[in-house]
């Protein structure tokens, strides 16, 4: 039993006798003990899930047209995290995202860039060349993205590289084996750490809800996240099927909408994998309406994470503009 | 007895993607026979679904495209096969629809079902009649072969219900395009048992898809449509084609035009339908080493 790996593993976090950082108020003290930290969570009122998949059902049925859907794919495309996370990537593949992701209708200069480039840490310095001064951030995913399956000194290794390389934006994944196993409070630790390994970049959790089974789990895993100072909360690594549905950015979005009522801190969210169409992609900005409000509907608190969303949100975009429909000829191939 | 059964009233639906769901809009419209009685519901189909329609075309087109000429013949061949299994529900249609006679209906299915076999057979050997190898002033091979040009829109003629409509559509199938067909729109019950033929022979879901309703209003999103590859006016309402065609140079469409008035069917159509829907691809082989 010696060699389990432990919770509380002291090599695991840097060891410069400095205390971890406590929640905010009024949550300080639930991390204090492993106990106490789970009693927290499994405290959290249950999801109802029958409940969460007919709200979504009902607001999937809105009808978005004309003005309203020229709006909503405009502020969609200025959402989007293009993505591109396969182990064929090449430095020329990240240029020629980086290309599409600050003109991605080359054909109307009236189209807004994307809000994001993501990548692997080690093409992070590719995207940031490429993007130059756009405005558009380059997230990096890391912590030995998409398993999770390392040590902590290599993901913050890992985390480092990707932001020495140039990434504002990490997204890391939590580690799902210790929080199916109860170990909540190495889940947190582990997010503490990544999250000062950051420094200024901003830090997105990536919960993989694919792999936590319940809703219940969901909705306490954004909680981990939030406390533990993640700046974003993510469903997914688009590697595992289901990724981002519409039930589950339900319960993540009333997670935020709790959490700042708590606390007064605002959380991002994004999810990611999953959403291919305008009509995906106009429901979640209808979700966050009627969840959050308002306040989220900006790129600085809530991103798409995908690859070939864009392409449709262009071509329903050409669609409005020129009257006709628009075929994938008129859109990269990516 | 038998004087008591309820009818049984039809609706019938569009043929989209191997699927025959209702019209998005849920518009549906009746269809009487030439005397003006009342046969059965027909889907009014929208823009909509034309839209629809084309994604599931353009879906299946690389695989369709992609069947070997002599298993393209093998699938059509089954659906005169299923098309004759289906003979004396056809023959009952064409009449109806046509107001013919019913040995002047049997001898326009008989002539349909010829038709589709005839095409059947056409499929490996247009490449020996289109293509061939090209002599050239140099030390290549060079040939060149037809192509299926992609998703290609049919305006189905509005009288020929049944003759008229494998007219149009088989060319577009024996040469590896794929269709959208909008229906003739007095007349689309044969259309309609055509579809549930091909559903239930070898045709993939998405190579045919059947839209009932009025070719005016969807003649115009079909030749706007930028995923459309080629578009058959044949069954165009009058005057309007001109417009159709001019929508269509747009996107560089391949337009076969309407006839001025609708054709007699029966007549050897040569290969006139078959080449408008080709490209010409030219292979330039260096030879030695």
């Amino acid at each position: 039993m010696a060699c389990m790996t432990h919770v509380l593993d002291p090599d695991a976090l840097p060891d410069d006798g400095r205390a971890l950082m406590a929640p905010l108020p009024p949550y300080d003290d639930v991390t204090r003990s492993d106990s106490a930290f789970r009693a927290f969570l499994h405290g959290l009122p249950g999801v109802d899930q029958v409940g969460a998949e007919s709200r979504v059902a009902m607001l999937g049925t809105r009808s978005i047209k004309t003005t309203s859907k020229a709006w909503a794919i405009d502020t969609a495309i200025s959402m989007v995290d293009l993505t591109t996370l396969e182990g064929a990537d090449t430095p020329g593949k990240v240029r020629s995202l980086a290309a599409k992701a600050r003109r991605p209708d080359p054909g109307d200069p009236a189209c807004p860039h994307v809000a994001a480039v993501c990548v692997y840490g080690d093409l992070a310095g590719v995207a940031r060349e490429a993007l130059g001064d756009s405005g558009i951030h380059v997230a990096a995913v890391a912590t030995a993205f998409p398993s999770g399956r390392a040590s902590r000194a290599v993901k913050i290794a890992d985390v480092q590289d990707a932001v020495a390389n140039g990434a504002d934006e990490i997204d890391m994944v939590i580690d799902r084996g210790a929080f199916l196993s109860g170990r909540y409070l190495d889940v947190y630790e582990e997010i503490v750490a990544v999250k000062e390994a950051c420094g200024d970049a901003h830090l997105k959790v990536i919960l993989e809800t694919g792999e936590l089974v319940t809703l219940d789990n969901v909705r306490r895993a954004s909680w981990i996240a939030m406390l533990a100072g993640g700046d974003f909360i993510k469903t997914s690594t688009g590697k595992v099927n289901p990724a981002a549905t519409l039930p589950v950015s339900l319960v993540m979005l009333e997670a935020v909408r709790d959490f700042r009522a708590a606390t007064g801190r605002q959380i991002g969210f994004k999810p990611a994998g999953g959403i291919r169409t305008t009509k995906d992609a106009i429901k979640h900005l209808v979700l966050i309406n009627e969840t959050v409000g308002a306040d989220w509907l900006d790129p600085d608190w809530f991103r798409f994470g995908a690859s070939s969303l864009l392409n449709d949100l262009l071509l329903q975009r050409q669609k409005l503009r020129t009257g006709h429909y628009s075929g994938p000829d008129y859109v990269t191939v990516d | 007895m038998s004087s008591d059964r309820l009818a049984v009233r039809k609706t019938y639906k569009l043929y989209v993607n191997g699927a025959f769901p209702r019209s998005e809009s849920g518009r549906t419209y009746e269809v009487t026979d030439a005397k003006g009685h009342f046969l059965a519901n027909a889907a009014r189909a929208s823009r909509k679904d034309a839209r629809d329609a084309v994604v599931a075309a353009r879906a299946a087109f690389r695989k369709w495209s992609g069947t070997t000429a002599y298993n393209r013949g093998q699938v059509l061949y089954r659906v005169a096969e299923v098309m004759e299994g289906r003979h004396v529900q056809f023959c009952e249609e064409v009449a109806q629809s046509e107001g013919l006679s019913s040995s002047k209906a049997r001898a326009a299915v008989d002539a349909a079902i010829d038709r589709w076999v005839w095409y059947a057979g056409w499929t490996d050997k247009l490449a020996a009649v289109l293509g061939g190898a090209n002599p050239v002033a140099g030390p290549y091979f060079d040939f060149s072969m037809p192509e299926p040009t992609g998703v290609v829109a049919v305006l189905a003629p509005q009288q020929s219900s049944l003759l008229g409509l494998v007219s149009v559509l088989a060319p577009v199938l024996a040469t590896g395009s794929t269709a959208v067909v909008v229906t003739s729109k007095e007349r689309p019950l044969p259309a309609i048992t055509l579809a549930e033929v091909l559903a239930t022979s070898d045709v993939p879901g998405g190579v045919v898809n059947l839209l009932t309703g009025d070719a005016e209003e969807l003649g115009t999103w079909l030749a706007e449509h930028a995923d459309v590859d080629a578009i058959d006016l044949t069954g165009a309402p009058a005057g309007r084609a001109m417009e159709f065609e001019r929508e269509a140079a747009g996107t560089v469409k391949r337009v076969l035009r309407p006839p001025a008035t609708e054709p007699d069917w029966t007549a050897d159509p040569g290969l006139s339908r078959m080449t408008p829907f080709l490209e010409t691809k030219t292979v330039w082989h260096p030879i030695g080493v």
